[in-house]
């Protein structure tokens, strides 16, 4: 008899990586330009419950909505290349952004901090509802893919319009620096933005992990053993946007996370791509934790941006992954 | 294997990018025997049996599982009586060859369940496929991997089995095991639908054979009715005999003289 799985096993990359994170989360409250000591520092308490708290819990709220999503989009696809920016919904969110700051101190409410974040959330929704209305009626990849990768380069291009036609210098560098990515100064309004949606968007993308499996074959197989491709892609619409939406609203573009993560995990995994979002969630979360802690320690004049940062470690890593691939094709 | 439940195609017509690629098509498929769907390429066979699996829509006539409307039947409800067997299907993710079983429980939502896992295993002995049960498939060889989607297929236990040239691309042993494997299943109930290209391989091994041509059923019957010479030179204008004896047949053929 060879039939008793051991499920327990596929559960132990979670529990590893939520040690992990249970570990990095006061590392990282420590370090910084100036590391502190709790018992000597003064105001170290404000410092870290209201500067390096929430900005460690977003780097972790916004790190597991990009793994999940990375790795959501990557069964859905069935290609290991995939990534969750490649379907307008970041740069929908960022436009929306773009185009909060381009109107900058004019906007009511400009003051409150929260009006960039809302406007990218916008500009996600906007992304989403032309998603499902160009691919939603079928249920088609294809389709999908390519309706995604238009909105993408639409909602990029009106992005470098706005940036073009910036009303005055300051406002073009807020906007390039704002697309850069980042978690500086980020308060506790951010991360409750970001926290339910992109718990409600893993949500979706968990309820989506059938449908994905049954992807492994093929859409036709699937569909043959009824999964509905509507309902999978609304799914994963919502659950995609809510994620990558809500992180972009409150961090800017944060590239490589959503394609790399889905790859470090896949080899502890089953490699369905069910059993892949959780984890990919967790990786995501340790990820950005540590990612935003170096960008803070390295002594460098400004502070690295996050998304340059990730996108520094990501490119090679994408290289990387070819050469692999063309190694294992050849 | 349940109750009979009978799976027919009433005057379907399915058309492509506008074109009718299915006109007017009536069968009356029966359960407990292999038939095949032979055809020049083009003819419609692919387009038939995804009809026959409810994945697409008719633009005229039905498709009716125990005379009910396919397209009336809930997608669960009909994916756990028609299996279906795409052509060259390919496997995305590295998984194992059990979990790969385990997708064809998921209309029946059961592949944790004691039922469910008795399902995946019988599918898996039937098919040899115990010794591989923990290995990725991008570590099986070509008959080891269509033995592994079809195992697939029969642990979702269902009342048909459609598959779209599951033949193709095999050696003649690995041929010969799956058409073995099939049958087996046809005789336990099931009704099997096999989209064939190589004509002997449907002469010597289907009780039934429709012949397409241009979206039109050319010929129906046994083998030896449908696949008759004349039918053959008239389908697919070539020049042919077969050779052999009853089960062991061969066509040697040439082009139209």
């Amino acid at each position: 008899m060879t039939l008793p799985a051991k499920p327990g096993l596929l559960h132990r990359p979670n529990l590893l990586l939520a040690l992990l994170i249970c570990a990095a989360l006061p590392l990282s409250l420590l370090a910084g330009r100036v590391w502190i000591d709790p018992a000597s520092t003064p105001n170290a308490s404000v410092i870290l419950a209201e500067l390096r708290l929430p900005r460690g819990l977003l780097a972790l709220v916004i790190g597991a909505g990009l793994g999940a999503a990375g790795a959501a989009m990557q069964g859905y696809l069935r290609n290991p290349l995939a990534d969750p920016g490649l379907f307008g919904i970041a740069p929908g969110a960022a436009l929306g952004a773009v185009i909060c700051l381009w109107f900058g101190a004019a906007l009511p409410f400009a003051s409150t901090g929260l009006l960039v974040p809302i406007f990218a959330l916008v500009g996600a929704g906007g992304a989403m509802a032309l998603l499902s209305l160009i691919a939603g009626r079928t249920g088609g990849i294809a389709l999908f893919t390519l309706a995604g990768m238009m909105i993408a380069s639409l909602a990029g291009a009106l992005t470098s319009l706005a940036i073009s036609l910036a009303p005055n210098a300051f406002a073009m560098s807020e906007i390039v620096s704002w697309l850069m990515g980042a978690l500086t100064d980020r308060s506790w309004g951010d991360f409750w933005i970001a926290l339910p949606l992109t718990v409600v968007g893993i949500a979706c993308l968990i309820l989506a992990g059938k449908g994905l499996d049954a992807l492994i074959l093929g859409e036709a197989a699937a569909r043959s053993m009824g999964m509905n491709p509507a309902r999978l892609q609304a799914l994963l619409i919502v659950g995609v946007g809510l994620t990558v939406g809500s992180g972009v609203a409150v961090a800017g573009i944060v590239g490589f996370v959503g394609l790399i993560v889905p790859h470090l995990v896949r080899p502890l995994t089953d490699q369905k791509p069910s059993s892949l979002i959780v984890p990919s969630a967790l990786a995501g979360a340790l990820l950005v934790l540590v990612a935003d802690s170096i960008c803070r320690i390295l002594p460098l004049v400004t502070e690295l941006r996050l998304g340059i940062a990730l996108s520094l470690i990501g490119a090679p890593f994408f290289l990387w992954l070819l050469l692999q691939m063309r190694r294992r094709l050849t | 294997m349940s109750a009979s439940l009978g799976l027919e195609a009433a005057g379907l017509s399915v058309t492509r990018g506008g074109r009718r690629v299915l006109d007017d098509v009536s069968l009356r498929l029966e359960q407990g025997t292999i038939t095949a769907i032979c055809g020049p390429n083009g003819a419609g066979k692919s387009t038939l049996l995804e009809a026959l699996a409810g994945l697409n829509r008719p633009a005229s006539g039905n498709v009716l599982l125990g005379g009910r409307a396919l397209a009336d039947i809930a997608a669960l409800e009909r994916a756990r009586r028609v299996g279906y067997l795409p052509q060259a299907a390919e496997i995305a993710w590295d998984v194992a060859v059990r979990n790969l079983v385990k997708l064809g429980r998921m209309p029946h939502r059961d592949a944790d369940h004691p039922a469910g896992q008795g399902a995946v295993h019988q599918a898996m002995k039937a098919l040899d496929l115990l010794p591989f049960a923990d290995r990725p498939v991008s570590q099986l060889s070509g008959g080891e991997r269509a033995r592994a989607l079809l195992a697939r297929v029969l642990a979702g236990t269902p009342a048909w089995i459609l598959a779209d040239e599951p033949l193709a691309a095999l050696d003649i042993a690995h041929q010969d095991s799956l058409i073995r494997h099939l049958g087996h299943a046809a005789r336990g109930g099931a009704g099997v639908v096999l989209v064939l290209h190589d004509l002997a391989l449907a002469m010597n091994h289907a009780d039934r054979v429709v012949v397409l041509d241009q979206g039109h059923v050319a010929a129906d019957g046994a083998g030896g009715v449908a696949l008759d010479p004349s039918i053959i030179r008239r389908v697919w204008g070539v020049e042919c005999e077969w050779l052999g004896s009853e089960g062991r047949f061969a066509l040697s053929n040439g082009p139209a003289r």
